[in-house]
Formats: structure tokens, C-alpha cells, sequence
């Protein structure tokens, strides 16, 4: 157990200012209390080995990067583009293969020459060939570092793009990688650029079935999206479009017309569902599809939402087959698993997402947070408007939208909304506190002494949290599991999702190498032999 | 797979699409791990290190340990001075390095951060070392990235401070796996040589697992190696595009005559590091060594009808892509196309060769190919279409070309993402060309056996 001592101990190793930044954001959960305050998206301090990426990460990465339909112009030196180019893992198909661009990327590879001259006629370049060869609907163009300290401005380039092919939908980003402490910015800065640029942009104007649905923050990782679009339209939801996860600019640009929005990544996706709801009256819901509990509750809330008598009797039947059939699948898993200890260290939703995973396998996790959240992430979103901005997050615009004269729609009364809040988390997320138990931690922006640290004192089972502490841990002869990636496995959303899970992690507890660590010799002295008979007494 | 590329090659000039190549910090990060107890540290935003190391990770699946700047809107502004005094302070209070090595990105480049002035000024614990490398990353790429901290290395800590040079040689491996390493320091141990390596990521991106994490492995060359490769008598640089800049660094600095080599990758190329070596030490080369060489040609000869004549594409960065297209040629075999995404010249940086070089071997050979260094996948791609291959040989990025045009695809170079392994066995020496064969032949021997009807099935082949 950690307690304020222990903790203070390890925290002692740090410089003062290091101390002092670090101690806000480790709580150690006191269940008496009502709500437990923590730091969270505040800079990581030079010098601290951290797990935190960048906003060009964040913006092209995470959010534009999915969308398959779309060329995605990086500008900036190779690097960048190269690194963002299909390690996420966020899987795409299409019916017509030449409008997919998954496997491909654009990067400007900005040369000494375009640093100092500037590289706009670059960048004009690479639109003007990527236009003729690839042809798309759509093109995103992302700044990296050097381009908004030179002065490029993309957003220029692309006005005079769309002049120029005026069928192709341009929108820039400047997600340069120094803007606010982490790849949130990113995050934030790809929501508006899509909100006002590609959202909207579709004609439709009439929704294609009463129960039409966008899922936003399912990135398909493993093909997770992919899972739940088949789960819900099996109970006869129709998706209109996932943002972003195999999801594409022609869906997403009439993702208007839609009834609710599911949210399942709150922290990279939560400013769009805001401002649909302003914009065009769609309310939003927070879903978690990982874990049994929670996609069961996620269907239950979504047939509640519509309360039609149909949609409800399709869930329950679906959910009573699902659990049938997972039931005796997921029984020899639970016998490894079983009272065994998590870590549980991801980005900004899953660090809170598989919680109720490894309940359900028989696994208690004892320590939990985010690389790159914000506090409502951990507190619950009612504490957003006594949040205080500092000056990194102030660099990042804040869009503000208004109602849509002609799309905006009541999609449910006041009455019933207000009704419907008290039972389902309507436009709401609680965050990953609450659900956590007494005396377990939570840690933002864990660092990798802080790792170490809490490694040797906790001893967890098994480390979940990405590839860059992966081996460290796994040297410490402790299990690991990638969440942002899953270890090249999945789907581990839905029903068939949480047996794949189940099935890895037992693998990963079970699996007969731990057995070979330790060398025979380290374990057995050089020199053998035994006492023959007492001497002494007889001499 | 690939299907909005085209079989038409049209001139381009806006930028690369599928690169072959990565930016210069990399490289640096790759070559800082290769000194005994030292941190590297990514002078720019957060974004940077996470990329390195996840890159890194990936190839090694090792651990990668680096710290950053951490460099905020605000310090993009008025420098990133006081990040870095703060990011030294913290690293050696929390961390402990021997060594800490800085490389700057294209943020903190372009900003203009005075890195060399900021280290020298920095509060350096008694006993620890900072050096520092600029690493800009719109200038050549990772293998430029590496050869520029390795030349920091020299930079910084090599001394002439003996009256006499030692017999003793300095290595530098260049941009290769720890188990090249181990290997070409082996092939020195067997000509009786004593040698410096540096730098050397044995020890350190292939330690072992034991239960304990050690922030700072065993492995790398230490900072009184690297002081005393001043005092040797000689450097082998394996790789221009890699090694060739320090080097001569060092022979400017300390006086130590160096002589650039090629990758001792395949037959020819570990002739000349050998030869090298015995002229060096005056001394014959063992019998074990023959033996080795002698097992390969065997091998070659054995049975070069598997792969006399087929036509091969290379990618990868310039040292490799150079020394494997010679072996290819002494196997018989056609490289009709080699590409490197690392640029053959960059302001400021030296004039590279490898168009030169290959172009000069596939002329000797009296074969027409494809040779174009700075360019990226989409270009090779196109290459293969109009001109197709019986194999393709480069790194994990090959694999959708390999499957878009269904060509076997034998992974060598930086980064392999998909496969393990390939990090602690070497394709350097005649073991490691032996190595290679074998994956070549299987590559070739595998798609036949997929592609012919039963009765065409051997048993023997």
C-alpha cells in the first residue's frame, strides 16, 4: 500500500520545484471524500522522462489521421509524417481501394532552403501533385514546429488550393508541436478545424433512420469501431459516421443529420460533441464499449435515450445472447486472471476505460491516470467551469458556435432531457475518479522514475500503458500490455472484444517464458555436499 | 494495396510520399545510446522524444530511455535556454547519467538556440559530461543524425594525451544493429587487434532480461574509451554516409589517420575490412577467419543457380544499400534498382556518393538499373512497375510494395517493426553475409514452392 508517507519519500528524490509540481498530480483515493482535487494538463517539467507526445500528435495523429478518404499533407521536415504514418494502428477499409490513403504519407520534407525562404511554395507543390494523382474529396494539410516560426501560413495555401480545385475540401491545422503541453492541443485543434470546415458541409437534410447515431472518439484501433458498428447496427442503430476511426469525409461531412452522439474518448473528441449539440441540437452520450458492465450499460442508455419499446427489446435479446456466448469463453481467461493487480496507464479515456475489464477478469487495478488529460477527466465534468486557464492553454483557440438556422432540431424536449439526465450521462462524464477504490492512485503524466518507483512498491501483475515503457517494465520480469495499441491484437471492444482481452492478458500472466528469468546457476550454489556424521563428540 | 499509385512516372518536387528515410535526431538518440551510462536528451517539443523512442522501441524491442525539453509556445518564443539549464539540473538530480547528450530539432534549430553556449555554461555535476550535437532536421536524415552526435563524440571528449600512439584502432560500426556490432568487434578480437568501438549500442539495445531494469546497461563505449580515441592509431570508419565525419574529425583533432571503408556487409566489403586490419596490425589472418570466409563461398557457389541472375530492388539508407548491392553482384544477382531516402548533398553537409557508387559498380557489371539517393517509396514503387523484380530487399516499408505487386520482401536495415531477432544476429562479417544468404535464398526457394503446381513440387532443390 501507498500511503502520504511513502509517497513523500519518493517524491523527496526529486529538485524542490520537481517535488512540488509533481505531488498535485499523485492522489492516493480517499473514498470519505466528496471529491479529491488533481493537476492535470499543466506543462510536464524539461528534463522529466515523460510518456507525452506533441499537439501535431494529437491534431494529425489521433484525430485527422483515421480519416481514410482524406490525403493528409504533413509540412514540416520528414520526420514527423514519417513517424504518424501507420504506427497507430487505426485500421481502414473502402469498397473502392484507390480512395483509401491509409498507406500512404505526405510530407512537404522541408529543406534548409524552405526554413529560411519559407516553404509555401512547397507545400503549394505537393497539393497541386497529390491533387493529380491521388484525386481526393479532401485534403488536410498539418503544421509542424518550424512552420508557424517561420511565418508559412497554411491556412493561406489552403483558401488558394480550394480556389484552385474548388471540388476538393482543404482545411489546415496549425497543430505545431510546442502548442500547449501535450497532444490535447492537438486534439483540440483538429475539433474546430473539422467543425467548421467539414462538419456541415454535406447536403443532406433529412435523417436516414430515427435512430441514427454518430460515434465519436472510436479511433478502430484493432479494429474496435468495427466491433461496435456491427454491435449497434445488429440491434438496428444506423451509424452515420465514426469520428474518425475508418471513418471518412464523406460521411462525416452530413454528420449533422444525426439523433445522438455517442461518446466514446471524451478527452480527444468532447469539444465537437459540445458544439453539435449547440450547432444543431444533437445531445451527446458518454459510452465506454470496453468491458462487458460497461457495453451493456452503453446499450441500455442509448435504447433509454430513444425509449422505443423495439430498440429496447433488441438490446436486452442481444445482450442475453452476447453474454450467453461469451459467458464459458471467458471462464478458463478468469481462472489466470483472478486476484491478481493492475497498473493501468493510458492516454486520455482507456486509462479509466479498462478499469471495469480487469474487474470483470478478477484483476483490481491499483493505480490509474492519463498521459494527457484534463482534470474533468478525472473529476467529472462539473468542475470544467471553475477550471482556471493558464496561459498554454489560452494559446489554443476556443471556437464558439452558434445555433444552425436551418439545421438546428430539438432532438428531445427540455422535459425529457432533464428527465433523461438523471438516469443516463447525458452530455455528461463523470470521470475516472469516482469509480476507483479506496487507497488505489491516480497519477497524471506518470513519469518513468515515478514508474519505477511505484513499481517496486506496489508490485502489480500487469503494467498496461504504451510502447515506450513497455520493455522497461517487462525487464522487471513484470507482464505488460500496450492499451494504445494492443499489442497488435483486438478488437477488445464489445462482447467478443473483452474474450480477446481476456485471452491476451491470461496470455501475457501465463505464458511459460517468466519461468526462464533466472538462470539455474543463480539459484543453485557452485559447490555441493553434505555432512557424513558428527565428529566432535567422540574426539 | 497501394492502388492510387501509378505505373506513369510523373516529375515531382513538392515534398516526399512514403519516405525512406527519418529525420536527423534519431540517429542521434541511436548513437547516444551508444555510450556507456548516458542520456540522450531531445532538445525541442515533447512530440520529438516520444516519436524517437517509440521508433526506436519498435525496431529494438528494447527499452529506450531519452529525455526532452518539453519546449511550450512560450519558449518557442524566447528560447529554449532556460528549458534546457532547467532540463540539466533535473536529469543528472533525477536520473544520474554519466553522460548527458543533447540534439537539437528542428524547433530549437530554427529558433536558433545557441545549444553549444548553453551547455558550456550548464552546472555539470563533478564527474559528468554534457556534449551536445545539432541535429536540424531538415537537413539530410537519421544516418546524418548519427553520424553528427558520433562526430560530437570526438568533439568533445577525444584527447591525444599519450606521447605515442597506442596500437590500438578505433571502429565506428555506423548506423547498424548491436549484433553487427558484436560481430565486427569479434572480427577485430580474431585479428589480435585492440580496438575502441564507438558507438557501440551492444549491451545496450540487446540487453538481456533479468528481472531488474537497469536504466544504464552494461553495454556502450564509456567516456575514458571515447577520451582515449584520441591516443589510437588508427580509425576504421565503416560507412561514409555514417561514420566518415568523425573520423576525420578525429584525424583533424588528434592526429589519428583515418580510413573510410565500406559496411562489412557481404563478401568484398569484409575482404577490405579485413585486409584493412592485417595491414594495420602486420599480422596474418587466423585461420578461423579463413575457415568462415571459405564457408561462405561455399555456400555461394553451392548453390548460386538459386539465385544467379534474379532481379533485386534495395532500399535503405546509403552504407547498407551500397554494401548490398556489391553482394548482391557477387552472388550473380541483378540490382536493378537502389534507392536511399537520405539525400546524396545538404547545405552544410558533405557531398555524398552513394548515386556515384552504385551507378560505378552497376557499370562494372555491365548492368543498367535504377540508382537515386534522396528519393522515397512511392518513386521505388513506380520502378518496380515498369521494371519488376523476383525480390525486393530494405526495411519493415517495403512490405506493401512486396505485397502490393506480390514480390518476396527480405527485411534488412532500419526499422523492421514486424519481426524480431534481426537486432541481435548480424548480416556484417562473413557470418553475417552467410546470415543473409540464407534469408535471400528462403525468400527465393519459398515463392517458388508457393507458386508451382504439385508435380512440380521438389524434394530436393
Amino acid at each position: 500500500m501507498i500511503n502520504n508517507r511513502i509517497l513523500d519519500e519518493i517524491l523527496g528524490q526529486y529538485p524542490v520545484k520537481v517535488k512540488k509540481n509533481r505531488k498535485k498530480h499523485i492522489v492516493i483515493k480517499d473514498a470519505d471524500m466528496d471529491r479529491q482535487e488533481i493537476d492535470a494538463n499543466t506543462r510536464t517539467i524539461p528534463g522529466v522522462i515523460t510518456n507525452r507526445g506533441c499537439a501535431y500528435a494529437g491534431c494529425k495523429g489521433v484525430v485527422l489521421g483515421p480519416l481514410k478518404d482524406v490525403v493528409h499533407i504533413v509540412h514540416g521536415p520528414v520526420g514527423c509524417g514519417y513517424y504518424a504514418w501507420l504506427t497507430r494502428r487505426n485500421k481502414a477499409k473502402s469498397e473502392d481501394p484507390t480512395k483509401n490513403y491509409m498507406t500512404y504519407c505526405f510530407s512537404t520534407d522541408m529543406q534548409e532552403s524552405d526554413i529560411v525562404f519559407g516553404g509555401e511554395k512547397k507545400l503549394t507543390r505537393m497539393i497541386d501533385e497529390v491533387v493529380e494523382v491521388f484525386k481526393p474529396e479532401a485534403v488536410t494539410i498539418s503544421a509542424t514546429c518550424p512552420v508557424g516560426l517561420i511565418g508559412d501560413d497554411i491556412g493561406q495555401v489552403a483558401k488558394n488550393a480550394h480556389a484552385k480545385y474548388p471540388e476538393v475540401n482543404f482545411t489546415a491545422y496549425s497543430c505545431e508541436g510546442y502548442k500547449g503541453v501535450s497532444q490535447s492541443a492537438g486534439h483540440h485543434i483538429a475539433n474546430n478545424g473539422l467543425m467548421q470546415h467539414v462538419i456541415g458541409q454535406g447536403n443532406m437534410e433529412e435523417v436516414p433512420s430515427s435512430f441514427t447515431l454518430n460515434i465519436l472518439g472510436e479511433y478502430n484501433i484493432g479494429g474496435d469501431g468495427w466491433e461496435i458498428k456491427q454491435m449497434l447496427e445488429e440491434i438496428g442503430y444506423h451509424i452515420q459516421t465514426v469520428m474518425t476511426g475508418d471513418g471518412s469525409y464523406e460521411e462525416l461531412k452530413n454528420a449533422h443529420v444525426s439523433n445522438l452522439n455517442l461518446v466514446q474518448c471524451h478527452r480527444s473528441i468532447n469539444y465537437i460533441a459540445d458544439m453539435l449539440e449547440i450547432k444543431y441540437g444533437t445531445p451527446w452520450l458518454k459510452v465506454n464499449f470496453i468491458g462487458i458492465d460497461s457495453t451493456i450499460k452503453s446499450l441500455r442508455d442509448m435504447a433509454l435515450y430513444f425509449s422505443d419499446q423495439g430498440l429496447m427489446e433488441r438490446t436486452e435479446a442481444y445482450i442475453m445472447r452476447e453474454l450467453q456466448k461469451v459467458e464459458t469463453l471467458l471462464e478458463p481467461y478468469k481462472r489466470i486472471c483472478e486476484g491478481k493487480t493492475a497498473f493501468c496507464f493510458v492516454g486520455g479515456s482507456r486509462g479509466h476505460h479498462y478499469q471495469g475489464l480487469y474487474k470483470e477478469l478478477g484483476i483490481d487495478t491499483i493505480l490509474a491516470g492519463y498521459e494527457f488529460a484534463h482534470r474533468d477527466d478525472y473529476e467529472g465534468r462539473e468542475i470544467i467551469d471553475s477550471i482556471k486557464l493558464d496561459a498554454d492553454s489560452q494559446n489554443i483557440p476556443n471556437l464558439t458556435v452558434e445555433p444552425d438556422v436551418n439545421r438546428y432540431r430539438v432532438k428531445v424536449s427540455p422535459e425529457k432531457m432533464e428527465e433523461l439526465k438523471e438516469k443516463i450521462p447525458l452530455n455528461y462524464y463523470e470521470g475516472m475518479m469516482r469509480s476507483m477504490h479506496e487507497g488505489s492512485i491516480i497519477v497524471d503524466d506518470l513519469n518513468h522514475y515515478e514508474t519505477e518507483e511505484l513499481i517496486r512498491i506496489l508490485k502489480p501483475d500487469i503494467f498496461s500503458s504504451g510502447i515506450k515503457d513497455k520493455y522497461v517494465v517487462q525487464k522487471m520480469g513484470i507482464p505488460t500490455k500496450q492499451l494504445h495499441n494492443y499489442d497488435y491484437s483486438g478488437p477488445y471492444a464489445g462482447f467478443g472484444g473483452a474474450v480477446n482481452f481476456a485471452r491476451d492478458i491470461a496470455m501475457s500472466l501465463a505464458s511459460p517464458t517468466w519461468n526462464y528469468t533466472v538462470p539455474p546457476w543463480h539459484s543453485k550454489p557452485l559447490l555441493e555436499g553434505k555432512i557424513l556424521e558428527r565428529v566432535s563428540d567422540n574426539a | 494495396m497501394l492502388d492510387c499509385t501509378p505505373k506513369e512516372i510523373t516529375k515531382r518536387s513538392g515534398g516526399l510520399i512514403n519516405p525512406a528515410k527519418t529525420c536527423q535526431p534519431l540517429g542521434a538518440m541511436y548513437a547516444s545510446l551508444g555510450i556507456h551510462g548516458c542520456l540522450p536528451h531531445s532538445h525541442g517539443s515533447q512530440g520529438c522524444s516520444a516519436y524517437h523512442r517509440a521508433h526506436l522501441t519498435r525496431h529494438f524491442r528494447e527499452p529506450v530511455m531519452a529525455s526532452t525539453s518539453s519546449f511550450t509556445e512560450g519558449a518557442s518564443v524566447f528560447g529554449g535556454a532556460s528549458n534546457l539549464k532547467t532540463a540539466i539540473n533535473n536529469v543528472f538530480t533525477i536520473y544520474n547519467p554519466d553522460v548527458m547528450a543533447v540534439h537539437t530539432t528542428c524547433l530549437s534549430e530554427t529558433i536558433g538556440d545557441d545549444v553549444a553556449t548553453i551547455v558550456k555554461t550548464a552546472e555539470v555535476p563533478e564527474g559528468k559530461v554534457i556534449i551536445h550535437a545539432n541535429t536540424p532536421s531538415y537537413q539530410g536524415s537519421h544516418v546524418s543524425g548519427f553520424s553528427n552526435m558520433t562526430r560530437a563524440m570526438v568533439h568533445y571528449l577525444a584527447e591525444a594525451d599519450e606521447e605515442n600512439k597506442k596500437s590500438q584502432i578505433n571502429i565506428i560500426p555506423g548506423f547498424v544493429n548491436p549484433g553487427d556490432m558484436r560481430e565486427i568487434k569479434r572480427l577485430a578480437d580474431l585479428m589480435g587487434l585492440s580496438s575502441i568501438m564507438f558507438p557501440d549500442t551492444s549491451g545496450v539495445m540487446d540487453a538481456p532480461l533479468t528481472g531488474h531494469f537497469d536504466m544504464y546497461p552494461r553495454g556502450g563505449t564509456t567516456v575514458k574509451q571515447l577520451r582515449d580515441t584520441g591516443n589510437s592509431s588508427l580509425t576504421l570508419a565503416l560507412g561514409s554516409y555514417a561514420s566518415a565525419d568523425a573520423a576525420h574529425l578525429l584525424e583533424k583533432k588528434c592526429r589519428v589517420p583515418a580510413l573510410v571503408l565500406r559496411t562489412p556487409i557481404g563478401v568484398k566489403a569484409t575482404d577490405e575490412f579485413i585486409m584493412a586490419m592485417r595491414q594495420h596490425s602486420i599480422k596474418e589472418v587466423p585461420y578461423e577467419l579463413e575457415l568462415e570466409r571459405g564457408q561462405l563461398v561455399d555456400i555461394m557457389t553451392d548453390v548460386h543457380y538459386h539465385f544467379h541472375g534474379k532481379k533485386v530492388a534495395i532500399f535503405g539508407d546509403p552504407d547498407i544499400v551500397i554494401a548490398l548491392t556489391e553482394f548482391m553482384l557477387s552472388l550473380g544477382m541483378k540490382p536493378i534498382h537502389a534507392l536511399t531516402g537520405t539525400p546524396d548533398s545538404t547545405i552544410g553537409g558533405p557531398q555524398g556518393s552513394f548515386e556515384r557508387e552504385v551507378k560505378g559498380m552497376l557499370e562494372q557489371a555491365d548492368l543498367q538499373g535504377q540508382v537515386k539517393a534522396g528519393a522515397d517509396l512511392f518513386t521505388l514503387h513506380q520502378w518496380i512497375k515498369n521494371e519488376p523484380v523476383d525480390l525486393l530487399i530494405g526495411t519493415t516499408y517495403g512490405k506493401y510494395i512486396a505485397r502490393a505487386e506480390d514480390v518476396p520482401l527480405v527485411r534488412v536495415g532500419f526499422p523492421i517493426l514486424d519481426r524480431a531477432v534481426h537486432s541481435y544476429l548480424p548480416i556484417a562479417g562473413y557470418k553475417g553475409a552467410m546470415r543473409l544468404l540464407e534469408m535471400i535464398d528462403n525468400a527465393l526457394l519459398e515463392r517458388i514452392e508457393r507458386d508451382c503446381t504439385d508435380e512440380d513440387l521438389e524434394l530436393v532443390m
